[in-house]
């Protein structure tokens, strides 16, 4: 198959940091190449470089169709190049429409050289309708939902008759509906010879869709393969640099540990947030580990934050340790002993400026009260003895959080919360967007938690991780509790069925 | 109401309860003050007369706050070109046309230096407007510490042609049975020439949605391939240009300089932005909103003089908190939209 | 553990490298421009610095500096925190001090000159001017912290509203006050050495010192600049921490208001305070601090203020007009504010890394 993307011998450096070192990457005719490799790893510094939003110091990019060597000085230069990315935070303009979304910087003229309206929103259905889009391209994009966002900023990328098109963790916000429909369409543009790249942390959906993966590692390429050549498990292996048996070693973990929780820390009763999810009943006993599944907008997070009270309840009642409490304050639930890691963890979890330190004590401090200020020696007492302890890399105590990797960010926020000694704690989404290798370590953290007594309510997307650390599940459907299954139920099966609820698909 | 909020677009309600409001002042100005000639039309066109260069000059704060920016410095500007006109002609002696164009260019050339400053060095808006203000200030002190006025035949015909306005339903017949038409000045003229014109370039040029899809989100219109650097270097060095002919429209209402002449005009044309419908968050605007925050502006002064013995200063006020309104009301409007889509 | 010191070191040292440094190009320009200008031909004219003790009271170019400084340092110090804490500029502060001002003079007589008053009355005027300030701050802050509205539009209502409201307090008058007691804050506290404005900047700077190192607010203030929801996830109540650095700052502007007017022994409602929130804001940039809110350097500021206010005080000396001063504020405003922009920094840490580099290779 002819090449229609090759990158060779590709430097880029950032001060103090070898972000990439001598990598090459191919991109065939009609091929999807997936792009994998733990945080740090360069596949997003690779894109940066290819799309004209980073410089890189030395190596060769060539384009089929283009003289000589290709250097994208911006994503416009890029796009003229053939070479169109959609992002994981969906960049389109919320003030127009999405007519003109899909047309802007490309819109067509009337013969008064001014911008033909009609025309331009004619051509937009057109193109929505192609792709089974049904949306009214007069609205204004910020009246759409998120996964109809990007279904549309797809739509541009590849309305742009792009040779190359990048995907950069398309799926992150969409259900499994929406997720097939993407793969049908990317089959459908693989068919036309477009080539793409689908950069991801989905195991499952690499297998599901590409042809070939390039795996990265420390700046460096590790190698190219073939799906076929190359089962999951070897995978991994060659993205973490290490064997991989660890997973075994934590179900096991998990089914030794007897269930001497008896206690019931947290009951719920009616709990309810109007627009967020419908009055459940739960009680969590002392050491449990929850899981919560559910599709995506079932309610899962609302549930958990609604407990924790930053998800203002409106009816129902919660008990804490047998007392009846209203919580409208999250320092209030800090003061009853939880904690919450939330989903976002830039939006809602780090505070990018202050150092690694700051952001450990911080929920220490809050707790504490303004007037009793942590001492500076105390603080770095506690900031050594959680990046030890979670193994944060970091170059000193006092960096910026935001020069942290995702995965060592998440530890970080990890740490904060274990600062606080909770009793009840939430992680929503703690592995997301997070390396295999600290993706198992924060699973073996989960289930020592629970071992020491404590509380966990565990979100993710990614079941099987549920699955190896959770001791009962909660099914959510459509914002309302659907169902709960005790550790010997929790299986693959079961929660797709209780999540589908009676109707039997495939 | 929540769902008709929820259907309309935020700028079209916005608009709406604009143009009720103006609509309501004005009726209860031709009301009160009928004894005092309010229902004269010419009471009408002497709005558009006295605020022709703010009109201008509101437009291009609109076209800036679109982008997301905003340019404090107007107010100064106008002094600044104001006392340049005066000083040109009458001190030096400078033709008319030529002093215009020198303003012109003056314009511009602060208009590529906010330019370079807010596309290129990435540099707040505000803080590029403050340095600008304090600079024309000055300057305007510079050129003469003192009061100037103009009094030229080239200038005279610019400023004090009347045109009339031959429509028969609008003239009123004076003691003696002849027909008084009402009478607008070329500078109402220029005004509304400027303001279709940046009607068509924002809705039906390609710069125009450029400057729309970068006040709505910069970092999306850069990944979308547009040229950001360039678009905000154009819509400066624009409102450079177009602030500087509005100072010059706005010298001809007043015919002279000073000082502290214009204090303050900043917050004017950007109340009369907000008020129209253009918001301060960038990404919604609208030209003729804006004209109708200015026409709004204007009647409250023109009831507040009518009244006769209320302070001027009530009308400042009385603005200040039509402003507060229409801050407060596009957040919750912004609110309950956010609500409706999750 | 010694490299980290010493980066820690030049991190300190480069946070308050901006604001000396103006301040000393200031002083600098003051020297080079006496020497060569000077009436007795060119010779270094050192005579700006000097220093004498009259009546029990000290004066000189630097005592005026000090002196007239402390309103905006006070204000400086005021507008620091709604920077941090929201990336807020206030910039209704001039025309709050102007409210705040009219307010006071109200209260100790109804005349439009005010002869004599009880010292009881004296304390309720001030009592009631810091009121209104304080309310002025509670009305912006919740305007920020509460309902969302961007700190600029927000602050914008009271810029256009404050001054009027004053007027109207004035009924269009100047208002003058002949005590001489009126004077002291403006000027000197009778067997007071030290300019009494600045003697307040001082106690004010003091007091927020400690407020905002031996508590956790100076903590909170930049953790909800940097990230408003993260801090209200753990507990921070983002909003308050807000609404009390706006009502800091509206007390701030009541007491600037009321030097102001103790300067000039009287209220004049259009020109108190006038362009003081630019300056303001001035002084915080140069005083190395992000407007985009969060970290913040209170001392930076202070420096900043003064430096400003050098600048009006070195320029009047050279028989600028005050209305022509603004010029170079302009100027400086454009040198700090493109120094300190993000491209130009990116370049110099470029040439320091390409640098380092080069000396790692040859070591």
């Amino acid at each position: 198959m002819k090449e229609i993307l090759t990158m060779r011998h590709i430097d880029k450096n950032f001060p103090g940091v070898r972000a990439l070192s001598n990598v090459d990457f191919t991109l065939r005719e009609g091929e999807i190449h997936a792009l994998m490799g733990e945080n740090g790893a360069g596949k997003s510094t690779l894109i940066k470089v290819l799309t004209g939003v980073e410089e890189f110091e030395s190596g060769d990019i060539r384009v089929d169709g283009i003289e000589g060597p290709v250097i994208n000085r911006s994503p416009e230069e890029a796009q003229k190049n053939g070479i169109s990315t959609v992002y994981q935070e969906v960049n389109l303009c919320p003030n127009l429409t999405v007519a003109e979304n899909l047309y802007i910087g490309r819109q067509p003229r009337t013969a008064f050289g001014t911008i033909d309206w009609k025309t331009i929103n004619e051509n937009a259905k057109k193109v929505l309708t192609d792709l089974d889009i049904d949306v009214d391209v007069t609205k204004n994009v910020e009246d759409c939902s998120v996964a109809i966002q990007q279904m549309i900023a797809i739509a541009r990328a590849v309305d742009i008759s792009a040779k190359i098109l990048i995907l950069d963790e398309p799926t992150s916000s969409l259900d499994d509906n929406e997720v097939e429909k993407l793969f049908t369409l990317m089959r459908k543009l693989q068919s036309k010879g477009m080539g793409i790249i689908f950069v991801t942390h989905f195991l499952e959906q690499v297998y599901e869709v590409c042809d070939k993966i390039t795996v990265l590692r420390n700046g460096e390429l590790v190698g190219e393969f073939t799906v076929e050549e190359l089962p999951r498990v070897q995978l991994v292996a060659k993205m973490m640099g290490k064997d991989f048996d660890d997973l075994a070693e934590i179900k096991s973990a998990a089914t030794e540990t007897d269930n001497s929780h008896k206690e019931v820390l947290i009951s719920a009763k009616q709990l309810g947030s109007r627009g967020a999810v419908h009055p459940f009943d739960v009680d969590i006993y002392k050491g449990d580990v929850i899981g919560l599944s559910g599709l995506l907008g079932s309610g899962r997070s609302e549930l958990a934050r609604t407990i924790y009270g930053i998800q203002n309840p409106d009816e129902g009642e919660l008990f804490v340790k047998g007392k009846k409490v209203h919580i409208k304050q999250p320092i209030q639930a800090m003061k009853l002993g939880m904690g919450l890691l939330p989903e976002d963890r830039k939006d809602e979890g780090i505070i990018a400026d202050l150092s690694v330190r700051e952001n450990i004590i911080i929920a220490l401090q809050a707790k504490r009260g303004v007037f009793r200020l942590i001492s500076r020696k105390q603080q770095e007492e506690f900031a050594d003895k959680y990046i030890d302890i979670l193994q944060i890399k970091t170059a000193h105590r006092d960096t910026p959080i935001k020069q942290l990797s995702g995965g060592n960010q998440q530890k970080a926020i990890l740490g904060r919360w274990l600062l606080t000694d909770p009793d009840f704690l939430v992680l929503d989404e703690p592995t997301r967007g997070i390396d295999v290798g600290t993706k198992t370590e924060i699973q073996k953290l989960v289930v020592k938690l629970a071992d020491e007594g404590k509380t966990v309510v565990f979100i993710s997307s990614e079941i099987e991780e549920m699955i190896r650390t959770c001791r009962r599940m909660i099914i959510m459907r459509d914002t309302y509790k659907v169902g709960e299954l005790p550790e010997m139920e929790i299986s693959k099966d079961n929660i797709m069925k209780a999540i589908a609820g009676g109707a039997e698909h495939e | 109401m929540k769902n008709l909020i929820t259907k309309m677009s935020t700028q079209a309600f916005v608009i709406m309860v604009t143009i009720i409001l103006f609509i309501i002042m004005y009726a209860a100005g031709c009301v009160v003050y009928a004894d005092k000639n309010f229902t004269n039309i010419q009471v009408f066109f002497n709005l558009f007369i006295s605020n022709a260069g703010l009109i201008i000059i509101s437009a291009s704060m609109t076209m800036v706050m679109i982008s997301g920016g905003i340019d404090i410095s107007v107010g100064s500007q106008v002094a600044l070109v104001c006392m340049m006109m005066c000083d040109l002609v009458m001190n030096k002696h400078v033709p008319t046309a030529a002093a215009i164009a020198i303003c012109i260019v003056y314009g511009i050339v602060y208009g590529i230096y906010a330019g370079v400053m807010v596309a290129y060095l990435n540099i707040q808006p505000f803080i590029v407007g403050l340095s600008g203000m304090f600079f024309a200030r000055g300057m305007t002190a510079v050129i003469n510490t003192g009061m100037l006025s103009i009094a030229d035949k080239t200038f005279d015909v610019l400023a004090k042609t009347k045109i009339m306005i031959p429509i028969d339903f609008l003239a009123k017949v004076n003691k003696r049975g002849m027909k008084i038409y009402p009478n607008l000045y070329p500078s109402v003229i220029i005004a509304f020439l400027v303001l279709v014109i940046m009607f068509v370039m924002l809705k039906y040029t390609k710069f125009g949605r450029a400057i729309y899809a970068i006040g709505g989100n910069e970092q999306s219109a850069l990944l979308m391939g547009l040229n950001v650097k360039k678009t905000k270097f154009l819509v400066y060095l624009l409102d450079g240009a177009i602030v500087a002919l509005g100072s010059v429209v706005y010298c001809m209402n007043t015919c002279g300089g000073f000082v502290a002449q214009a204090q303050g005009l900043e917050m004017d044309a950007i109340a009369a932005a907000v008020i129209g419908g253009t918001s301060l968050m960038g990404g919604v605007g609208n030209v003729f909103g804006t004209l109708l925050g200015v026409m709004t502006k204007a009647t409250i002064e023109a009831l507040v003089s009518f009244q006769g013995s209320l302070s001027s200063w009530w009308a400042k006020i009385i603005i200040a908190t039509l402003l507060a309104f229409f801050i407060i009301l596009q957040s919750i409007i912004t609110r309950i939209k956010a609500k409706a889509r999750d | 553990m010694n490299k980290e010191t010493s980066t820690l070191k030049r991190m300190v040292g480069h946070q308050l490298f901006m604001p000396i440094i103006s301040l000393i190009i200031v002083m600098l320009i003051t020297v080079v421009y006496k020497s060569l200008f000077g009436k007795d031909g060119v010779h270094l004219d050192l005579t700006f610095f000097q220093i004498q003790i009259t009546n029990g009271h000290l004066y000189g170019y630097l005592i005026d500096i000090l002196n007239h400084a402390g309103g905006l340092v006070i204000l400086a110090i005021g507008m620091t925190l709604t920077v941090a804490s929201s990336a807020g500029t206030d910039i209704s502060v001039g025309a709050v001090s102007a409210l705040c001002a009219a307010v006071c003079v109200r209260v100790l007589g109804r005349e439009n000159v005010v002869a004599d008053y009880s010292t009881g009355v004296y304390i309720l005027a001030f009592i009631a001017a810091m009121l209104v300030g304080a309310l002025c701050g509670v009305f912006n802050g919740y305007l920020v912290a509460y309902l969302d509205i961007q700190p600029m539009v927000a602050t914008l209502i009271l810029f256009t509203a404050g001054r009027g409201m004053a007027q109207l307090l004035v009924n269009g008058y100047i208002i003058y006050v002949r005590k001489e007691s009126y004077k002291w804050l403006g000027s000197f506290f009778p067997h007071i050495p030290l300019p009494s404005a600045l003697i307040v900047a001082m106690v004010v700077a003091v007091v927020m010192y400690l407020v905002l190192n031996k508590t956790a607010l100076g903590l909170y203030i930049q953790a909800v600049g940097i990230n408003k929801k993260a801090s209200h996830v753990v507990g921070l109540n983002s909003k308050m921490i807000i609404l009390l650095t706006y009502v800091f700052c509206g007390w701030c502007a009541s007491i600037n208001g009321l030097i102001k007017s103790s300067e000039i022994a009287s209220v004049d409602a259009n020109n108190i305070g006038l362009m003081m929130e630019l300056d303001a804001i001035l002084s915080v940039a140069i005083g190395g601090n992000s407007l985009g809110g969060g970290k913040f350097n209170l001392f930076g500021s202070i420096i900043g203020a003064v430096t400003i206010q050098a600048l009006s005080t070195v320029l009047l000396s050279m028989s600028v007009e005050s209305t022509q001063v603004p010029v170079f504020k302009a100027l400086l405003v454009a040198a700090i504010v493109v120094f300190q922009s993000p491209e130009i920094q990116r370049w110099r840490r470029n040439r320091k890394a390409r640098a380092a580099a080069a000396g790692k290779k040859v070591a």
